[in-house]
């Protein structure tokens, strides 16, 4: 089959999507509106809309998703360089491996969430226990697919830059590194939504801010337009999140091809 | 044995500096460890090359030519033997001769890269790399795929630049291990034709594995018959071809030799393969 009725097929799935979409959103919006089921749990769509252009433009939901951002993006980036250059050193030496390897084996499987009481405990009510867990969280997709980059690159690439006279450093830089980028590249990835779930989570449980924090109060509250009007945003940015890694990995590694761009 | 046996009138082209090229082997064994014991993969090797020789291994698969190959370029130590080498390390570091049979060019690298990685491995500023990158593509004809990764490159042209890589490394020692084993054999018989042309211009040491008795005779002043496991050299021929060799003009020449080769190999590779020898 040639690539462009292959495109074609998968450009006709995409409006079939769009379609579907909208289409859920007219009958939801109808229902509501007839008051089929009571507008005050299902509020239609406009509704929601509007709820979340004020808490926007008036409220202070903009402030809160600042706020969840920078706990993500702190989060992310000590927990995944922790856990990149953990990973890499554990691909690339075996002593470091059998070091590493029962201390990843038995803290990951443990829900990084449970952690955050314990960590409250030793950190107080302050900003670091949160920003911990969450770094906790993308620290392990980040040492596992690291670990693994290395451990598929080809023995072969290594013996060429070995018998080039390759110093540790020049094997780094330019077999270790690059070799390994597109696992790790997709480790980022599953590091960033896992921090995100993490980030709201934490944020329902132990923040007085943030979007988790706004999503619990409208809960006590019981304004369910704010509900599906947070939700939608955390959606959003999980989505603006993964294309921005998409473009980031396509800049990184210019050498993938679009099939081989796992992220 | 110690000179090439023959002159070709592009010898005075290759470069003076150029240090002595030479490998020696002595009694080099090789075993590795199986279930129940130990395989032995090699035993007793004896060979030696120098000055600007091609030499050519063939033997039956599984014979241990790779693995003389590795032991040569330092990637692995030899059980028992000595090996001495002049041109494939210096100082303890590798000089970068090594040629492998495909997957050796690097996907993250453009072939400019891929091309001056010996040189940036030995620090060459980058400027100075990159015009000699520039200068062998324009050689191998790649110069319009510099900014190429190999991934968007034909195999032939991946080929080509191992091989590009390998002598712009500057090693006295080439050690190819079945470079064109996976080519087509149109492709396999353009880049024979390539080898000759670059080696001929840029004359090494140069140590070959191949499966293919025509091309091992086309290629080489000697060609080394390796036995079946454990993998010895049993027989050595002197190609008593004219250079330069074409595959077209010598064609006759050249199976005359590789006949001969394939009655030296028969049984092994016969019984290697489970049949009556």
């Amino acid at each position: 089959m040639s690539t462009s009725v292959q495109q074609e097929r998968e450009q006709r799935g995409r409006w079939l999507a769009l379609g579907t979409g909208v289409g859920v959103l007219c009958v939801w919006e109808a229902m509501s509106r007839l008051a089929l089921v009571a507008p005050a749990i299902l509020p239609p769509p406009t509704a929601i809309a509007r709820a979340l252009y004020l808490a926007l433009m008036e409220g202070d939901l903009l402030t809160h998703l600042g706020i969840t951002l920078g706990r993500l993006a702190t989060g992310v980036a000590l927990g995944g360089t922790a856990g990149l250059l953990t990973g890499l050193a554990m691909g690339w030496s075996r002593r470091v491996r059998g070091f590493a390897d029962p201390f990843v084996s038995v803290v990951h499987p443990v829900p990084k969430l449970a952690l955050l009481p314990l960590l409250m405990v030793f950190f107080g009510l302050g900003e670091a226990p949160k920003v911990l867990v969450i770094a906790a969280t993308s620290f392990f997709p980040m040492v596992l697919n690291a670990m693994a980059g290395v451990r598929q690159i080809s023995p072969v690439h290594f013996d060429v830059a070995r018998s080039h006279g390759a110093s540790r450093r020049q094997m780094l830089r330019r077999v270790v590194i690059p070799g390994s980028l597109p696992t790790v590249l997709t480790g980022v990835r599953l590091a960033t939504n896992v921090a995100l779930v993490t980030t709201v989570a934490v944020e329902m449980i132990a923040a007085q801010r943030g979007l988790g924090s706004q999503l619990w109060l409208s809960w006590q509250i019981m304004r369910v337009d704010l509900l599906f009007a947070t939700v939608a945003l955390i959606a959003l940015l999980g989505v603006l999140a993964n294309r921005g890694m998409r473009r980031l990995a396509r800049r990184a590694a210019p050498w993938l091809s679009e099939r081989e761009l796992t992220i | 044995m110690l000179a090439a046996s023959w002159r070709s009138p592009r010898l005075d082209a290759a470069p003076p500096e150029i240090p002595l090229a030479a490998v020696a082997c002595e009694g080099v064994g090789c075993d590795y460890p199986a279930p129940g014991g130990v395989l032995a993969a090699l035993t007793d090797i004896n060979l030696r090359a120098s000055g600007f020789e091609f030499v050519s291994i063939v033997g039956p698969s599984g014979c241990g030519k790779s693995t003389l190959l590795r032991i040569l370029a330092g990637l692995q130590e030899p059980t028992v033997g000595r090996v001495e080498t002049t041109g494939v390390r210096n100082n303890g570091k590798a000089l970068g001769g090594l040629v492998f049979q495909e997957h050796g060019t690097f996907p993250w690298m453009n072939v400019r890269d891929n091309l001056a990685f010996g040189l940036e491995m030995r620090r060459v500023p980058v400027a100075e790399r990159h015009a000699q990158a520039r200068a062998f593509a324009e050689r191998l004809g790649l110069a319009g795929f510099l900014n190429h990764y190999p991934h968007q490159l034909s195999v032939g042209m991946r080929q080509r630049v191992q091989l590009g890589r390998a002598f712009l490394s500057d090693a006295p020692v080439l050690l190819m291990d079945e470079p064109f084993g996976s080519l087509d054999a149109q492709t396999r018989w353009a880049m024979q034709e390539e080898l000759l042309r670059i080696w001929g211009g840029n004359r090494k040491l140069v140590l070959f594995v191949t499966h293919d008795l025509d091309e091992a005779v086309l290629l080489s002043d000697r060609v080394l018959v390796m036995s079946g496991r454990p993998g010895t050299i049993v027989e050595e021929f002197v190609v008593p071809i004219e250079r330069p060799r074409e595959l077209q003009r010598n064609y006759r020449e050249i199976r005359e030799v590789s006949i001969q080769l394939w009655q030296q190999l028969r049984r092994d590779v016969r019984l290697g393969l489970g049949m009556q020898p």
